[in-house]
């Protein structure tokens, strides 16, 4: 029953404070809830035909030795599958965009190495894969596209059949007079960059399981998902079903995401299809293998950059021309369109030319990964800054203060459109603020009078920053629910699903200070489309600065109902009512309190058949949507130290200082993990990681034993500073953090291999840095 | 008969004790430790992030060594002892490695930290952590993608002083 002490003891904030996780208990004791480890043993298991050959014109298809196989119950290609061979479109398009339709299995062409053939249905997954052996696919090979050059080279071949050209779209933006201003800039210098990304790498890979309940006419598909409702949303028109037909649940675990897992997929379309078909549940879980050669990476941009500047290191102009591979088809041009708004970063340049080819390729298609475009353009302009002070013989700090924008300039208009299609103006931020809070950490002075004498010694150090400004909490909205349930709980509901970033815990800390109650009353739950009916996805570091706001806005509202409730239970007017604790207690009289059970008993289990007072709050919940006006600008700076070893190539980090900047802190625990988790990523773009492909396409890097990874020997624990300058475009002042760390990283990193090896004036155009590379750049290779 | 058909219908016995208890099944030769524990015993905290020995996501642990469950059949263990992350929390007291990994925030997905605490645990029982380096080369057999070690490193430094981890 009531405890008063619990309601009226008072509430302490508990957003802003580094509190542990509730998601941790049950992933350390092995209980997490992974989509493979749900409980589907009555489940058939799919494995997929994947095609072998990057272009080629699939001639037949022979399934009948696969058929044969005991325990097989069918294997399906497209002309089993005709109501699914619709269009998957991409996300984010220009009205200028050339098209490659896009089916969820290959019609009769295929066009990139793991591109879905036929998918096998079997008792278990061991004889699935037996019988995908036993698939006969005779291609006849066509011409192939294994590289942006080649893409847009006018006698090369094309990547798609009765396709004109392999161009996605030429888009230009201009701010300024960019020609004029690069030819009566007193100083120009145009270099060629190679930039790979590599992919997201998420230990879980995809997984898809669906059932379809005859009975109720309704599909539940569990998918390992970052956007459960977009899922939803693509499969009802797939599917000609409605929303309410469809249940997409992403797991309450999923594997991590960055980027991948945003994005929607053949297997996510055909797989609830053939349950529903087969009238049997069926999961598809993906394994590495197919994780490299069919999970969307970000892969290459090829940049070629120009800037025009004064003596006094000053910028007068940029001008970028680069190359993004979409791969065989276009999944949305989101990330070459971040890539060219995010170029200018920090500086003020009054004249900007951002200018994109994006290609087709016959390589497995690209999207957003972790950064999502940024770190390229980051790259870009920060070795220019470098090359600038290098030119001048000035610091290249010091080149770099010289044309931030400054903390009094915003609201700050670039001059550019961002990927949403709002002109890009910087919302709130404070970059001379972060130069200096990394530089004293640094200490700068020290360490370059140490790489003086380290070099006497024989020992390569150098130092490298990165500074970037990242566009964070995209719209258009996301949204919370929150209900007192009917054994006196608050349960919060979110639209968007997490992939390890803690949403049980912080989104839990929110709503107990918006409600005034405790943290243990609270249960956050999400990833569901049949709990809340509208949400956006996890993606582009968007959901805190879209569902914070929303989750405060649902439970202020459900305050209000509390209040009310308890001011009609206890007969005092609302005035006298406060919540805290377990419940509401009147505020001249404090022994005097109501239960959330006491109120939820009145109000929504009430009672069969007897009236309540007109007026009063029956059903306690409500449901809050936030849209942002425009995307919330992050920004940060990472000053790295290397250590590099002439001999054998090997660049070893010895230090980081990041300096981030995402508004208000919501839990510091989490940022930092946030940071820290992208941070690696960055390293491993840096120096590590890179997919390649040979001449007729195939993929060369399919395991980890040959694409790697960094590992913890391959890594510092970055130094991390904080400053929070609060955005003005949502109430808490929060921006988005989850790719902070990863975004400055390799131009920090390249930059600091450069210095380091200044002696020898070795360059540095292309990621990653490899030993090989490092000694090519040194001459050691002729 | 065809070659699959035999394949798939190659049996063993097996007997080994998996978290002290006794199991005994018949089993093909061609299903590993890891689809064994996860798929025959439902012990799913055992994850698969590779299935070829590469991220260490699937160690457990064999008569006392961390291996990789991907890569062994189960019928070679016939007579082992099997620990898996299962067995680390204790009348529900999280083992002193667990706990820690909770203090510095070492996981964010969880993935990969069922296979980080078996190589750990079984780590630990023969080697002290004192310092950055050390802590480093105990996690280097295995993957995380999601928190750049920070707070593994920070979590073992907190129990590498050569007490006991189990409890
Ligand atoms: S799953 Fe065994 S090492 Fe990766
Ligand atoms: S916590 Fe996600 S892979 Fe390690």
């Amino acid at each position: 029953m009531t405890d008063t002490t619990t309601i009226s003891s008072g509430h302490k904030t508990v957003t802003g404070t580094g509190v542990k996780r509730r998601e941790d208990r049950r992933l350390l004791t092995g209980e997490g809830k992974f989509l493979d480890d749900l409980n589907f043993s009555e489940f058939l298991e799919a494995a997929i035909v994947r095609s072998t050959v990057a272009h080629a014109r699939v001639r037949s298809i022979d399934v009948s030795g696969a058929i044969d196989l005991p325990g097989v119950a069918g294997v399906y290609t497209a002309g089993d599958l005709e109501e699914l061979l619709q269009n998957l479109p991409p996300k984010v398009v220009h009205p200028d965009m050339s098209h490659r339709v896009r089916f969820p299995i290959v019609l009769d062409e295929a066009c990139y190495v793991g591109e879905i053939i036929a998918v096998v249905v079997a008792e278990n997954r061991r004889i699935a894969e037996d019988a995908v052996d036993l698939v006969i696919v005779d291609y006849e090979p066509l011409p192939v596209v294994a590289s942006t050059a080649s893409a847009l080279d006018k006698d090369g071949p094309i990547a798609h059949l009765d396709a004109p050209d392999n161009v996605c779209v030429h888009i230009t933006q201009k701010a300024g007079d960019p020609d004029g201003a690069l030819l009566s800039a007193p100083h120009v210098l145009s270099e060629t960059f190679v930039i790979s990304r590599g992919g997201g790498h998420s230990m879980e890979g995809r997984a898809v399981a669906a059932r379809f309940d005859e009975v109720a006419g309704e599909l539940t598909v569990w998918d390992a998902t970052q956007a459960p409702h977009y899922a939803r949303q693509m499969l009802a028109v797939f599917y000609e079903m409605t929303e309410d037909q469809i249940r997409v649940i992403a797991p309450e675990d999923v594997g991590g995401g960055f980027g991948p897992k945003a994005q929607f997929y053949g297997e996510e379309v055909l797989i609830p299809f053939l349950a529903k078909k087969l009238g049997r549940p069926i999961k598809w879980i993906e394994d590495r293998w197919e994780n490299f050669v069919s999970s969307a990476p970000e892969r290459t941009q090829t940049h070629r950059m120009s800037v025009g500047f004064d003596d006094e290191g000053k910028l007068i102009v940029i001008k970028d021309i680069f190359e993004h591979d979409q791969g065989a088809y276009c999944l949305g041009l989101q990330v070459p369109s971040i890539t060219m708004s995010t170029l200018p970063g920090p500086y003020k340049i009054a004249n900007i030319h951002s200018e994109l080819f994006s290609c087709y390729t016959n390589m497995v298609p690209t999207s957003s990964l972790r950064g999502a475009g940024r770190p390229q353009a980051v790259y870009v302009m920060e070795r220019m800054m470098d090359r600038i002070a290098e030119h001048l013989g000035i610091a290249p700090e010091e080149v770099r203060r010289r044309n931030l924008i400054q903390a009094d300039e915003f609201p700050y208009a670039v001059g550019l459109l961002f990927r949403d299609g709002s002109p890009l103006t910087y919302d709130s931020g404070n970059y001379p603020g972060l130069l200096e809070k990394a530089e004293s950490r640094i200490d700068l002075s020290a360490f370059r009078d140490r790489q003086i004498r380290e070099r006497k010694e024989g020992r390569f150090l150098g130092v490298g920053i990165g500074m970037c400004v990242e566009g964070t909490g995209l719209g258009p909205y996301e949204g919370a629910r929150v209900r007192l349930t009917n054994f006196g709980r608050i349960m919060l509901t979110l639209a968007a699903a997490p992939q390890g970033q803690g949403y049980q815990t912080v989104y839990a800390q929110l709503a107990a200070d918006a409600l005034n109650l405790d943290m243990d009353v609270i249960d956050v739950r999400h990833g569901d489309t049949g709990n809340i009916p509208f949400g956006q996805g996890t993606f582009g570091s968007r959901v805190t600065a879209n569902a914070a706001p929303a989750v405060v806005d649902a439970c202020t509202q459900l305050k209000g109902d509390l209040v009310k409730a308890a001011s009609m239970l206890l007969g005092v007017p609302v005035d006298q009512i406060e919540l805290s604790g377990t419940g509401a207690f009147v505020v001249d009289d404090p022994e005097r309190t109501m239960s959330l059970l006491e109120i939820t008993r009145a109000f929504n289990v009430g009672r069969h058949g007897i009236a309540v007072k007109p007026g009063s709050p029956v059903g306690l919940e409500r449901t809050a949507y936030f849209t942002p006006e425009r995307a919330a600008y992050s920004s940060s700076i990472n000053i790295c130290v290397v250590e590099v070893d002439p001999e054998t190539g090997m660049v070893e980090l010895l230090r980081s200082v990041l300096v981030h900047d995402c508004g208000t802190v919501l839990n510091p625990l989490l940022v930092d993990g946030q940071v820290y988790g992208g941070f690696a990523h960055g390293v491993g773009n840096a120096l590590y990681e890179e997919m390649h492909f040979d001449e007729s396409g195939q993929p060369q890097t399919v395991s980890y034993l040959d694409y790697a990874l960094p590992g913890a020997l391959e890594l510092v624990t970055p130094e991390l500073v904080d400053q929070e300058t609060p955005s003005p475009l949502n109430p808490l002042g929060v921006k988005g953090v989850g790719e902070s760390g990863t975004i400055p990283t390799p131009a920090a990193i390249a930059n600091a291999v450069e210095d380091a090896l200044r002696p020898f004036g070795a360059r540095f155009n292309r990621l990653p840095i490899t030993p090989m590379r490092v000694l090519d750049a040194l001459g050691v290779l002729d | 008969m065809t070659e699959q058909e035999q394949i798939t219908t190659d049996l063993h016995p097996l007997h080994l004790t998996v978290n002290g208890k006794d199991v005994d099944s018949v089993l093909d030769s061609r299903i590993s430790l890891a689809d064994f524990l996860r798929h025959e015993l439902r012990l799913t905290g055992t994850h698969l992030g590779c299935e070829q020995g590469s991220c260490g996501a699937c160690t457990v642990i064999v008569d006392g060594v961390a291996v990789r469950s991907c890569l062994m059949f189960a019928v070679q263990l016939n007579g082992s002892t099997v620990e898996t992350v299962e067995s680390l929390c204790v009348d529900g007291q999280l083992s002193r490695l667990q706990q820690a990994f909770h203090e510095e925030h070492a996981l964010q997905c969880g993935f990969c930290t069922s296979g980080f605490l078996m190589s750990l645990t079984a780590h630990l029982r023969e080697h002290q952590v004192t310092n950055d380096q050390e802590a480093r080369e105990a996690l280097s057999g295995n993957i995380c993608r999601c928190t750049g070690y920070a707070g593994m490193v920070k979590a073992l430094l907190a129990v590498g002083d050569g007490e006991s981890t189990t409890q």
